[in-house]
């Protein structure tokens, strides 16, 4: 490759992890919707077909619910699946496997076999599709005890987790992010994996803390950039998979910054901030200065009209308002 | 189409049939008493009417390949070999079950026996037996996928979708449809556009067939024409029993719909008493032969159930054990919660 390290997008970041555990195991198969001739709605598959051909690349008939399940009972039979899902809207067809098969099967009976597939998908909103097109499920997966739920926001991430995904024995939801596709960064080799379980530091600070995961991420850090300008440093912390969570590393931020605030594209009921707001409730109460701030997509169904749709989902002004909530402040610009 | 007419199997392998018939029967009523007593929690759904095709089916497979049932399946795994101690202390929710007591009834698997599983959500498990088919098919093997489903569940859309891509890839599997005429309380009338369900896999190119599911030889016929076609054609069929289950849908069922008459129309047919008139007709066993089967067989089923009595509950420490099949961290439980 004679391209810098610098160049590469999340798009071909998880083409290349997807590629490399292909060559290395040959019980890693693909299959989705139009990912092997078409190379994929988002062309993250893009030349796949033609190195692996069409026993490893395959197209699928638009029916998630089936070929999802199929995912699953090849994996019971010790292939290594890794279903693309178009988008998260499309998973809502295959919950039922999902959720009732997949998550259950290696507990429901003692062990016997495990489920070692993964199911990516992308999701978020931002590019006026409607209702019905633009959503951010993350909460519904991180619900379901027996799924692993990988949430990665950079080009490096992106392949590291989905690298870890692959050769982790459990069903794995990668959830990706349409709006992130195009997002350039540095990668890792093909032995960089990265860790579940292992939230990282975006930008260091002392004065609260941001969690925020997936797109969020690059809205936080221009929150923090404006935040910075008004003298408050604030602390973004990515947690990279919400199952498992690395509350640990999340709550020594919260301990040191005594405020926190997090950031989620869902929705604000019972969803990802809830139930991070919850931990860090539990494990950090006696250190906190405020209530913590909660930034989520607003409570209504995804509108298509553009200045509403950029109303309803999370703006750095938002995650500015918020932080400075936290320190009894009011925006002062 | 209808498949040739069936090489009888030898004498050996017709008394097999017929003791796996009876430890099924004799199980199920077991289980039943059991459930009764309170023994038993949850759902318990009886295969009591249905052992014809169940033995009829498990019978023309090859060991190695991969079945997959509903929740109404403890006479798979017993067809299948999986121990009877093991099976009936499940049911109890013991340590000894053969899931650990994290299945019960519905969830009953024994991989080792390539039974890979009983599914409670209707349909559901179609598509699974489509993957275990897939993947028979990636390795270049010649095992068969045979997936139980009922005539409640072809109603399911992904059923639909899985005989799709069976059609459509040429996979090795068998959908067998056990139409035993009820969705729980729902006759097949009024509940499907077209009584017969066999045409909708015929619907995918998929060779299909309809046999009666009372008659354990026809069965056995059928599947052994269906499963060849999957190994040496690599081709899917799809074949539908009609059958007639004597019980309510589970045990919290009180079976007032169906007509008595009914009932005991279907009774009359009953696969055990006209598969040992067959026995007695052919001379393979006799009166005595029948009744020191039966024997040995019930005294199989009181040793499961006082193993399954006698076993240890399973400890409340292990709760969360087996939840990944790679926990994460230090944590055994791969729990998300830091404690304090």
């Amino acid at each position: 490759m004679s391209t810098e390290p610098k160049d590469t997008t999340y798009r071909d970041a998880i083409n290349q992890a997807l590629r490399e555990e292909m060559l290395r195991d040959e019980s890693v198969f693909l299959m989705g919707e139009d990912i092997g001739h078409f190379e994929g709605a988002f062309k993250v598959t893009k030349g796949l077909l033609a190195e692996f051909g069409e026993a490893r690349v395959v197209d699928t008939p638009i029916t998630e619910a089936g070929f999802t399940g199929l995912g699953i009972g090849a994996a019971m039979a010790g292939l290594r699946p890794v279903i693309e899902i178009m988008t998260v809207n499309f998973a809502l067809v295959a919950m039922d496997q999902i959720v009732s098969n997949a998550s259950k099967i290696h507990y429901m009976f003692g062990g016997q076999v495990s489920v070692p597939m993964v199911i990516r998908m992308p999701g978020g909103a931002g590019h006026q599709l409607s209702a019905q097109h633009s959503h951010s499920l993350d909460a519904m997966f991180a619900h379901v005890p027996g799924l692993k739920v990988a949430v990665p926001a950079t080009p490096e991430d992106a392949k590291g987790l989905l690298k870890t995904a692959i050769r982790d024995d459990d069903p794995v939801i990668v959830l990706e992010s349409e709006g992130l596709y195009g997002k350039k960064g540095p990668v890792g080799g093909e032995d960089h994996l990265i860790p579940f379980g292992q939230a990282v530091v975006r930008r260091p600070g002392r004065d609260c803390t941001i969690v925020a995961h997936s797109r969020m991420v690059w809205v936080a850090l221009a929150a923090a950039e404006q935040l910075a300008a008004q003298g408050v440093e604030a602390e973004v912390i990515d947690p990279r998979t919400f199952r498992p969570l690395d509350l640990d590393t999340l709550a020594e931020s919260v301990r040191r910054t005594s405020r926190a605030v997090v950031v989620d594209e869902g929705w604000p009921e019972c969803g990802i901030a809830a139930g991070v707001a919850a931990h860090l409730y539990e494990a950090c109460f006696d250190w906190l200065d405020a209530p913590i701030g909660r930034v989520n997509s607003a409570d209504v169904p995804m509108p298509y009209a553009k200045n509403l749709e950029q109303a309803a989902i999370p703006q750095p002004d938002d995650v500015v308002r918020a932080v400075l909530a936290t320190m009894a402040r009011e925006v002062t610009r | 189409m209808s498949p040739s007419p069936p090489p009888v199997p030898p004498p050996d392998e017709m008394r097999e049939i017929f003791r796996t018939m009876t430890l099924i029967r004799r199980f199920e009523e077991r289980a039943s008493e059991e459930y009764m007593a309170g023994r038993i929690g949850g759902f318990l759904h009886l295969a009591i009417g249905e052992e014809a095709a169940i033995v009829g089916t498990v019978s023309a497979l090859r060991p190695d390949d991969p079945l997959t049932s509903t929740y109404r399946e403890h006479g798979q795994a017993l067809a299948r070999g999986s121990d009877p101690r093991a099976i009936m202390a499940e049911l109890l929710g013991r340590s000894t079950g053969i899931c650990g007591g994290r299945g019960g009834s519905m969830h009953l698997m024994d991989v080792g026996r390539a039974f890979y599983g009983g599914y409670g959500i209707v349909g559901g498990a179609v598509p699974l037996a489509l993957g275990l088919a897939w993947a028979a098919r990636y390795r270049e093997a010649d095992q068969v996928s045979v997936t139980m489903f009922g005539e409640g569940a072809a109603n399911q859309g992904v059923v639909s979708e899985c005989f799709n891509m069976a059609g459509l890839w040429d996979l090795p599997i068998v959908f067998l449809i056990l139409n035993n005429q009820y969705g729980m309380g729902t006759p097949v009338e009024r509940a499907a556009a077209v009584e017969d369900f066999y045409p909708r896999a015929a619907a995918y190119d998929i060779e299909s067939w309809k046999v009666d599911g009372m008659d354990v030889l026809a069965v056995r016929a059928a599947l052994s024409e269906a499963a060849r076609l999957a190994r040496e054609e690599r081709r899917p069929a799809c074949v539908e029993l009609l059958a007639y289950r004597y019980r309510g849908h589970s045990m919290s069922d009180p079976d007032t719909v169906r007509a008595a008459e009914e009932k005991e129309r279907w009774k009359a047919r009953d696969p055990l008493v006209t598969f040992e008139r067959v026995l007695l007709g052919e001379g393979i066993m006799d009166a005595d032969a029948i009744a020191a089967m039966q024997a040995e067989v019930d005294g199989v089923v009181d040793d499961a159930t006082t193993f399954a009595r006698e076993s240890a509950e399973v400890p409340v420490a292990e709760l969360a054990d087996g939840v990944y099949a790679q926990p994460w961290n230090d944590d055994p439980r791969g729990s998300a919660l830091v404690r304090p």
